[in-house]
């Protein structure tokens, strides 16, 4: 479950990383593990405190696909939507999962449970389709291992 | 009161994903007086979970296991090495194993992967001692001698490019591997880390030695977290056991290794882009020259090297270049760790000597499609990579055989795909994919492949058909000429495969 965001343990995850220019990107990356997005008063903060301009932190938070900027649903499911998974079906789970949560692919559930986004290759291929549900991967999904998985969250 | 008998479970992204942990956790539960090692993966995916009991001093193995059948093979004694039908025996008497040719793989799935006795007790840092007595020149000569090139994809000549860095004049050097492993039907780098993490902190230590290096940096995928949770550990094996830190092992050499993680960008593959994000900036490649060998990480000069490549030379400096070299074809020395995926029927990891052909890994190894469809395209080397027809799975696995058919071996991942497949839609994904991962520098790149997209489906919708075709053909030599690098330059490999040897699915 991640934490709100605070002002002073934010600092105190930026001075982990020494508040260093060159550990930026490590210190969006913890953000995001913690707090599971980067606000507007994030950026703000960091640039102040790594002594970065507020355009250049939000130079790399755009350029970065794990760097989101809206809270993500209390459970995140990553469908991948790469070569090897195609091969065996991405796209009929993926069509799955959006009829089956009533969700479209990149979008949050209303009441902020779940989050679905594409993700483009988890290291899984020799057992696709894959299909990462926060930190946990899962092989050989189809739509009924999908939908076990859905309900064993519950 | 007898020892506990011991238990393999694989601690490994593939195996976990098909249960592993859960079976660990039931053998623990309902079986007296087990220990569970968790070892790495053998690679044989579709065997997994794969477990292990050791009997008498020798390994039974049994597999695929789910979390169901550990009632039945306990029932069975398994612990004894008891009949299942389940049961495997050795695996080393597993012909997808015993006809591979392990060199970098060949503790992985054997060791207990963060247990530095199991890797020292199995030729785990020779090779250090080993550089350490051949000196810096020396260990650079071997590299070189022995033929290995660069296993992310691009295949430079590893030890041309240690000879410039420690070439180079500067009093501080550095070791960037690349473990951005973003290629689609690609996991080696991850089994290499997962199953044998000391192995590439050896290959690190080796070509920090080499080139005067005393700082090293990972840059891991963000994909890959429990990955990162077992590199991390071994660092800190590593460093508790004093051979990473200073003055390692009383040889007077210094290194330590830094964990970077990434953010999900594809582009940061590119070596340029990973050693932009490595200094906390976005992944925006830059121009080549100035080569990163010479001004790379921080300026300084900097081996950039792939997971696989670093990992390599371990035991060619305890079994020598020229047993390395031994291995191959032509210009392609050595070996490769093959990725079988995709539609395929045995899916997982097969080292192998260079010049084997296509159809001897996919239908030998691979055991054809996992559907049991006929197969109808392969796409060798990731998303960068050409397809192949069926007519063409007799060409010899060799980076210049690939490069003649305007193919690519790449990182060495193979995706089969059946007959149900529609080319076109392949084609439109490989601009689909660029459009959504190009880091934006270059005009071909950023603007080419969303017009490919375009382009493709007026190409499907009929609309100028002929005329479109010859404009998609123009806009690949563009991307190919134009692009600053492999992003943009190598997109057009599979459109243009798709084209040349599907035709029939670009007709709407």
């Amino acid at each position: 479950m991640n934490e709100t965001y605070n002002k002073t343990e934010a600092s105190e995850l930026i001075q982990e990383f020494g508040a260093a220019p060159e550990m930026l990107v490590q210190i969006l990356n913890a953000f995001v593990d913690k707090f599971s997005y980067i606000s507007e008063e994030a950026i703000r903060q960091i640039a102040d405190e790594v002594n970065l301009s507020r355009a250049d932190v939000h130079g790399v938070v755009s350029y970065y696909h794990d760097h989101r900027t809206k809270a993500a649903g209390k459970r995140l499911i990553r469908i991948c939507q790469a070569e090897s998974c195609q091969a065996m079906g991405s796209d009929a789970l993926t069509a799955h999962a959006e009829k089956s949560l009533g969700l479209q692919m990149h979008s949050t559930s209303n009441d902020g449970e779940i989050t679905l986004e594409p993700v483009y290759c988890l290291g899984n291929c020799a057992c696709s389709p894959a299909v990462m549900i926060d930190k946990q991967v899962y092989g050989r999904v189809d739509s009924k291992r999908f939908d076990e998985l859905m309900s064993a969250g519950d | 009161m007898a020892a506990p008998i011991k238990v393999f479970v694989p601690r490994e992204t593939s195996a976990i994903s098909l249960g592993a942990n859960e079976v660990a956790r039931r053998i623990q539960e309902r079986g007296a007086d087990v220990e569970i090692v968790r070892n790495g993966s053998w690679g044989m995916c579709w065997l997994e979970p794969l477990v292990e009991v050791e009997v008498n001093g020798e390994r039974v193995a049994y597999g695929p296991v789910t979390v169901d059948d550990v009632d039945g093979l306990l029932a069975a004694d398994f612990l004894k090495g008891g009949d299942h039908a389940l049961k495997l025996g050795d695996v080393a008497d597993i012909p997808y194993l015993k006809n591979q040719d392990r060199w970098t793989f060949r503790r992985c799935g054997l060791t207990d992967p963060v247990s530095i006795d199991d890797y020292r007790s199995n030729g785990g840092f020779d090779g250090f001692v080993a550089a350490t007595k051949l000196a810096a020149a020396g260990v650079i000569d071997e590299v070189r001698k022995s033929g290995l090139r660069g296993r992310g994809g691009a295949g430079f000549p590893t030890g041309i490019k240690w000879q410039t860095v420690a070439d180079a004049a500067g009093d501080q050097k550095y070791i960037a591997c690349n473990a951005d492993e973003g290629d689609s039907g690609t996991f080696s780098d991850r089994m290499l880390m997962e199953c044998d993490p000391f192995c590439l902190i050896e290959g690190m230590m080796i070509a920090g030695f080499a080139v005067g290096a005393d700082r090293g940096y990972v840059y891991l995928r963000s994909e890959y977290p429990l990955t990162r949770v077992i590199f991390e550990e071994a660092l800190q094996t590593a460093r508790d056991a004093g051979w990473l830190g200073e003055d390692i092992q009383d040889s007077g050499f210094n290194f330590d290794i830094d964990l970077h993680i990434g953010a999900g960008s594809y582009v940061c593959g590119e070596e340029t882009a990973m050693l932009e994000s490595l200094e906390g900036k976005a992944g925006i490649i830059r121009y080549r020259p100035p080569l990163p060998a010479i001004e790379g990480l921080f300026g300084k000069p900097t081996v950039v090297n792939n997971v696989i490549s670093l990992a390599s030379v371990p035991d060619i400096l305890i079994e020598g270049a020229d047993k390395y070299e031994s291995y191959g074809v032509g210009r392609s020395k050595g070996t490769l760790a093959f990725q079988l995926a995709g539609n395929i029927k045995y899916g997982g990891l097969v080292e192998k000597a260079f010049g084997l052909t296509l159809r001897e890994l996919i239908e030998d190894f691979g055991g054809g499609t996992a559907t049991g469809r006929s197969i109808r395209a392969v796409q060798v080397g990731g998303p960068l990579g050409a397809y192949f027809p069926e007519i063409l799975l007799d060409t010899p696995l060799d980076y210049e055989a690939f490069a003649a058919l305007d193919g690519v071996i790449g990182h060495g991942g193979v995706v089969v795909f059946d007959d149900s497949v529609d080319m076109a839609a392949q084609a439109r994904f490989a601009m689909e994919f660029c459009a959504i991962e190009s880091c934006g520098k270059c005009t071909p790149c950023r603007i080419g492949s969303v017009r490919g997209t375009e382009v493709i489906d007026r190409i499907v919708a009929d609309e100028n058909r002929d005329a479109n075709l010859e404009l998609l053909g123009e806009l690949c030599d563009t991307m190919v000429d134009g692009s600053l690098c492999a992003m943009g330059g190598m997109t057009p490999f599979p459109v243009r495969s798709a084209v040349k040897y599907f035709p029939e699915d670009f007709k709407g």
